[in-house]
């Protein structure tokens, strides 16, 4: 019996949870997996259809959460999943958040939300204030709401929700909300997680006014454990030396950060806005 | 075949100095790498800066990606498997395609050691064209992999004819060095060994991995989406080691070992089986300080031994 967290383990689905029309959560149990830290990612393996990374967006006591938009196959198949169902599971990988403390300013775009929220969890305990922004295309697209509501629970915290077309919150785009805070505001350090174009224009915000930044990335990814190179970004790995990358880092990947990610082959695709 | 076994001599016990001065240079087919350890094909090497950080970590040469006339996009995941004893891996070859690659070739040349290119086809025309694209990027050699256990181009190295027929026509075509790397999926890897070097081959590898699949107990389902895979890792070294040294007994070439190679032991084991140079794959898992580490390890054990140079253990186990 093999025992390397480099097999999947199957377990069965507990709980799913509707997020949004196009988004679910997925709860199973921790059972003979290493216990994940914000910002670590799982392969999920669906039996007979695909295996694909995903950020953990709950981390409780005994049972663990990812959170899925259907975009493609893979994601379609993890939402036609009932309780009951098995899947593997294969991780948990990757570097996750690293605590800070201070002021923080937390940018979730779209699904990008879910693994901060572990996070802001964890920050709550060394932080002085949290600000979240959180954002997304449209009301209908939101998601976390109430649950980042819930936990934002001390004087010191907010939250300022921002759509696109401004059918909840604020209107406008969340780079531009996040780098007016980043301009009045003095934070210590930025958490973000969305759209890569929102990170780099924040992370170019961040640079100007000299706050440190942690962005978690996604990359085309295969192996998951820093063999194929699939997920490269520069010469780092997103599944290995990744997938949260601070201002240092970051700063060394600028021809490629919010510029460009490859397809399955190799070949660059360019991000658009 | 009339072939001197261990043609280094033997200088068990020779005074090296007090610098212990030991060289690790190696020649192979006239690629001269620092130190006998490559990044081997499939390992990292999809793009040029990390071909690049791969050279700067201490490898003594990188091998790319199998690389193809069109893009491959690979299988769907799983793509691998750990298993007790290594990796079982069936990635289906992904690559961006040679004319993109060509530009990635630009990048891995900056590592400053010798860049050599997996070259891949599914007909013998490809793999001259892909060859020849490589070749005017500025790789150093080619290593073509006909012995892929998973994707349709690896049936060619299971048979002499059709082994002879693509290394014979990358031969005539290109004036780099060309390896061959070849599977153990074979009742007799001699035989395509000799095919390989009697068609031209400067250099053979060895091995590819094993074929070998993997079932999950409690679905009942193949894990990798392809079900075969190739076996990687320690479980492989005792087959490479056997293959390489049968090999080194039928061809007057180079060979590079490949094959479950983790540690500098192991190194030194794949020369005295007869290789010239080995390649590092999955060992790569504990991190590319591996290249340092091996090189530093096969430095010591070098100077203990009293070798000044590490070509003078190379074939060593066919002393008679």
């Amino acid at each position: 019996m093999v025992t390397s967290m480099n097999y999947p383990r199957i377990v069965e689905v507990k709980e799913i949870v509707e997020e949004a029309y196009d988004v679910k959560s997925i709860f199973f149990s921790q059972r003979g997996l290493k216990k994940p830290k914000a910002g670590q990612f799982f392969m999920i393996w669906i039996p007979g259809i695909d295996e694909v990374p995903m950020s953990v967006s709950f981390i409780g006591e005994n049972e663990l959460g990812i959170t899925v938009k259907k975009v493609g196959e893979a994601t379609a198949a993890l939402h036609s999943l009932s309780v009951g169902d098995k899947i593997g599971v294969r991780g948990p990988f990757g570097n996750g958040f690293t605590l800070s403390d201070g002021d923080v300013l937390i940018v979730g775009g779209g699904i990008g939300i879910a693994p901060l929220y572990p996070l802001i969890m964890d920050l709550l305990n060394t932080t002085d204030s949290i600000t979240v922004v959180l954002a997304a295309k449209n009301n209908k697209m939101l998601i976390f709401l109430d649950k980042i509501s819930n936990i934002l629970r001390r004087e010191c915290d907010s939250l300022v929700v921002v759509t696109d077309d401004g059918s909840a919150g604020l209107r406008g785009l969340a780079s531009d909300i996040a780098a007016k805070l980043i301009e009045e505001k003095s934070y210590d350090h930025i958490y973000m997680c969305g759209p890569e174009i929102m990170m780099r224009k924040i992370f170019d915000k961040a640079e100007e006014k000299g706050v440190e930044v942690q962005a978690c990335l996604e990359r085309y990814m295969k192996c998951g454990i820093g063999l194929c190179g699939s997920c490269c970004i520069g010469e780092y790995l997103v599944c290995k030396d990744g997938p949260v990358f601070n201002s240092e880092i970051l700063r060394k990947l600028k021809d490629e950060f919010g510029v460009f990610k490859r397809d399955s082959s190799g070949l660059p695709i360019e991000f658009s806005s | 075949m009339n072939k001197i076994y261990g043609i280094y001599k033997f200088k068990r016990g020779k005074d090296v100095g007090e610098f212990g001065m030991v060289s690790l240079a190696v020649d192979i087919a006239g690629v001269r790498l620092r130190n006998p350890t490559m990044l081997a094909s499939g390992i990292l090497g999809i793009s040029g800066k990390l071909l690049r950080k791969v050279a700067k970590a201490g490898a003594g040469a990188v091998v790319t990606k199998s690389v193809s006339l069109r893009p491959k996009p690979g299988y769907l995941n799983p793509t691998i498997i750990e298993v007790d004893c290594g990796f079982i891996n069936a990635m289906g070859l992904p690559n961006p395609g040679v004319d993109y690659f060509m530009k990635e070739v630009v990048i891995a040349k900056e590592g400053n050691v010798p860049v050599i290119a997996s070259v891949v086809g599914e007909r013998v025309e490809e793999f001259v064209e892909v060859a020849l694209k490589l070749e005017a990027a500025g790789v150093d050699a080619l290593e073509l992999n006909v012995s892929c256990p998973h994707a349709g181009a690896g049936l060619i190295g299971q048979n002499a004819e059709l082994t002879y027929e693509v290394v014979e026509a990358v031969k005539q075509k290109v004036k780099i060095p060309v390896f061959v790397k070849l599977t153990p999926n074979v009742t007799d890897i001699t035989e395509i060994a000799r095919a390989a070097t009697d068609a031209g081959a400067d250099a053979i590898t060895a091995i590819n991995t094993v074929k070998a699949m993997c079932i999950d107990i409690e679905t009942g389902r193949p894990i990798l989406s392809n079900v075969f895979g190739g076996l990687s890792g320690p479980a492989i070294k005792p087959i490479a080691i056997r293959c390489v040294y049968e090999i080194y007994r039928v061809v007057d070439v180079p060979i590079v070992g490949v094959g479950g190679i983790c540690k500098w032991q192991d190194v030194v084991e794949f020369l005295m089986a007869g290789a010239s140079a080995v390649q590092i794959g999955s060992g790569v898992i504990k991190g590319l300080s591996i290249f340092s580490e091996i090189t530093e390890g096969l430095k010591c054990f070098l100077e203990k031994k009293g070798y000044e140079d590490i070509n003078c253990i190379v074939g060593l186990a066919h002393r008679v």
